[in-house]
């Protein structure tokens, strides 16, 4: 904790800042709002794989699954029910994945419970494949029934109708839930493994969104999720609301699209500033130098009588409730969830970016490689297209190269994120603002 | 005759282009089993790989279709390939000198690797986007079938037809020559035993005066070389996008890991493991069952375990099953 430390922290943070008015001032301010915002939802994900892999060490390349359960929660909170669609089927949908749970948990029970033998390995199969049978016949039904109702506009149960706002923790629990799941079976695995084994988890749980249609629509998608922040429309009405634009001399039009995303900064602020402080207080505790110590050197803390496992498993847990609680904001900022969006390149490895080039194991460092990321993720595509157009500028109108160049400057962005991630953790693999 | 036609049937939307399927994902997981044996590390570039690999022996194959290239019945890519594997290799030989031969050097621990192998893949994902677009490039020309459906019906007289497209003919071929040559190489020749010597202990080996980096070079080579024609037979079979490149470094890290990480025969069983599984599990089988069941009786529903979406979750569950049970794999693998 020497201040030489928090000096260069500062003047990095100044520098992002910058980048952030600049945009600003060359763009305009709405841009770098929208930039901004995300940037703040970037950050809290980074915060959440730097708590896995930089106090724990673990390799998660699932964070897209958990950031989407996120977005799932925030439909299935704040959507009104469809109430034809529960009468329907959404008991039998429900009981379906009951009995689907039951006979997994009937399955478990039949191994752990009986005597070694080639008749455990049979019990186990019979409960498998019969409930598998007997839940699809009930599941089915539901599912249907579900779809057929209205399909064009809903065609799913809907959520619960409540605020957006409290989706937020709701994320967070549902993706804790998985981890929990994912933690139990996986973590004992190596850390190329539980890569895998979490990749290919964050894989199914896109498929399972985007065809599921009782669930949240599936591929058609949800729209109009709604907001915890007032509507550009409803401030352009409001009377007091264009009294104080008239006073500051401001366009009502864009005054009320800036107040808008300010209003969602502000909240996102409050909770990335919140887990910032829970963070701090973690890593600084005892606690946090038990995780450090585990990640360091597992056989050293496990003979000093740690419980390797658990400590595992609990960080994971948390690690990825803040990806889900990321997510769920992020499906709020958007009013939509969109399955067919989340790609592993940009939910999961471009956070894995964020973290290394921040610094893992920094707090900080985390945010601001959330911060820097995102930006540099949106705004090399018009410095791509720039050069690209000064390059080409010498070329005859109307060349297929010159056409080609252009079109693919869109795709500099990937190569820009390697080449970053590459030359941080060749020159400075610690990140710009390393572990103390 | 019934029972003729469910064996048909079952060969057709089954067995053929799950042993198609199978190879090209052998030769994937082959790939990544040597990386990690000798190199020690899980390679996430490797389905990039395999992407920059095809896209650059479809470019020349249009190059030799403009020019009136063609060899008759076959697909002119496979003239393309040794091209493909020559750009490959380059590329590979690059990213090792630029980007891995670094952290060798520093004996970094193997999930720096790893996180390298994440820098190569955002960059090897950039260069083909660039360079062929995002879109689906088909690129297999010759003849379509060595036996279509309708030939197999007016030769058998059964009710159902068996097709054998050319390209799942040239997977099963190809795959058998690479195979074979590999094995050739891994157990006959000098460099080959090296390399395995090098495998099973490193610090043994360099002792016993192999060059380590000799070692590295040729297995980047052969990574290259069995990446590209993986890469370019899945594309000649299916088609070509990079994102489904990208998507296909799960089944292939499923059967390495399954076959067991580090051990070439696992990897091609994990292979063909995957694959048969993956078209089992989400093939509706009333068809089969139909020609099965005494007189007319159709099953009611399409008896389908899994929609097809759902292919991820069967490499998966296969995945997790073997480790929760054999956590090596099925042969032998590392555990490091």
């Amino acid at each position: 904790m020497t201040r030489q430390v928090d000096m260069r922290a500062i003047a990095l943070f100044a520098l992002v800042a910058l980048l952030f008015i600049g945009t600003g001032f060359a763009q305009s301010w709405n841009t770098a709002l929208t930039i901004f915002n995300m940037g703040l939802v970037s950050a809290i994900m980074a915060l959440g794989v730097n708590m896995q892999w930089g106090y724990a060490g673990l390799f998660n390349v699932g964070i897209m699954g958990f950031v989407a359960l996120g977005g799932l929660a925030a439909v299935l909170v704040s959507m009104p029910p469809v109430e034809e669609a529960w009468a329907a089927g959404g008991i039998r949908v429900l009981l379906g994945l009951v009995l689907g749970a039951a006979t997994i948990v009937a399955a478990i029970l039949a191994w752990s419970r009986l005597p070694k033998g080639r008749l455990r390995v049979l019990v186990m199969i019979a409960i498998l494949v019969g409930g598998f049978f007997i839940y699809r016949e009930v599941f089915d039904g539901g599912v249907s029934a579900i779809e057929a109702v209205n399909p064009a506009s809903t065609g799913y149960l809907g959520g619960l109708g409540l605020p957006v706002i409290l989706a937020w923790p709701v994320g967070g629990l549902l993706a804790a839930g998985a981890a929990w799941i994912i933690g139990k079976t996986a973590l004992g695995l190596r850390s190329d493994y539980l890569a895998i084994a979490t990749l290919g988890i964050s894989e199914i749980i896109i498929a399972i969104l985007k065809n599921e249609d009782w669930l949240a629509r599936g591929v058609k998608n949800v729209t109009g999720v709604p907001r915890p922040v007032p509507y550009e429309v409803d401030l352009q009405r409001s009377e007091s609301f264009l009294g104080l634009a008239d006073r500051m001399g401001v366009d009502p039009v864009t005054f009320s699209s800036i107040t808008v995303k300010l209003s969602y900064a502000a909240l996102f602020l409050v909770v990335l500033l919140g887990l910032i402080w829970l963070s701090e207080k973690a890593l600084n505790s005892p606690w946090g130098r038990m995780m450090r110590a585990i990640r360091d050197n597992e056989t050293a803390a496990e003979a000093m009588g740690k419980d390797v496992k658990a400590r595992h498993l609990q960080i994971f847990i948390l690690g990825s409730a803040v990806c889900g609680l990321a997510g769920a904001m992020m499906t709020t900022l958007d009013s939509q969830l969109v399955p067919g969006t989340y790609q592993p390149l940009r939910f999961t490895f471009l956070i894995w970016v964020m973290v290394i080039v921040g610094g893992s194991g920094n707090n900080w460092g985390a945010v601001l490689g959330g911060f820097l990321i995102w930006w540099l993720w949106i705004m090399v595509e018009p410095l791509g297209l720039g050069l690209m157009q000064m390059i080409t500028s010498g070329m005859a109108e109307g060349s297929w190269l010159r056409a080609h160049l252009i079109d693919s400057a869109a795709y500099m962005r990937l190569f820009t994120m390697g080449l970053v991630l590459l030359l941080v953790l060749r020159f400075s693999p610690r990140g710009l603002i390393p572990e103390r | 005759m019934d029972f003729l036609n469910a064996i048909v049937a079952l060969m057709n939307f089954v067995i053929i282009p799950a042993t198609a399927y199978g190879a090209q994902l052998a030769l994937g997981a082959l790939g990544v089993t040597l990386i990690y044996g000798i190199l020690r590390f899980s390679n996430f570039a490797h389905g990039d790989t395999m992407a920059f690999g095809a896209m650059v022996t479809i470019l020349v194959t249009w190059g030799l279709q403009a020019a009136g290239i063609t060899l008759g019945p076959l697909p002119t890519a496979l003239l393309a390939l040794p091209f493909g594997i020559l750009a490959t290799g380059l590329l590979v030989l690059g990213t090792d000198r630029l980007v891995y031969r670094f952290y060798r050097q520093q004996k970094a621990k193997p999930i720096i690797f790893v996180i390298a192998s994440i820098g190569v893949m955002f960059i090897l994902n950039g260069i083909v986007r660039f360079i062929i677009g995002v879109d689906d490039q088909r690129f297999t020309d010759g003849e379509r079938f060595i036996i279509s459906a309708r030939t197999f019906r007016d030769m058998t007289g059964l009710e159902e037809g068996l097709a054998f497209r050319t390209t799942q003919g040239i997977t099963i071929v190809v795959v058998l020559i690479a195979v074979i040559l590999l094995f050739w190489f891994l157990n006959r020749t000098r460099t080959g035993k090296a390399m395995r010597a090098f495998s099973d202990n490193e610090d043994l080996a360099l002792l016993s005066g192999i060059n380590p980096e000799r070692v590295v070079m040729i297995t980047w080579l052969i990574v290259a070389a069995l990446a590209t024609t993986a890469g370019v037979l899945y594309g000649l079979d299916k088609s070509f996008k990079p994102f489904t490149y990208f998507q296909l470094l799960l089944p292939i890290f499923a059967a390495a890991i399954v076959g067991g990480l580090g051990n070439p025969v696992g990897a091609i069983l994990g292979g063909f493991l995957i694959a048969f599984s993956e078209v089992g599990v989400t093939y509706a089988f009333r068809k089969v069952v139909g020609y099965l069941a005494p007189g007319d009786w159709e099953p009611e529903g399409l008896l389908q375990l899994l929609s097809t979406d759902y292919k991820f979750a069967v490499s998966f569950g296969i995945l997790l099953i073997v480790l929760l049970f054999r956590p090596t794999g099925i042969m032998k693998g590392k555990s490091v």
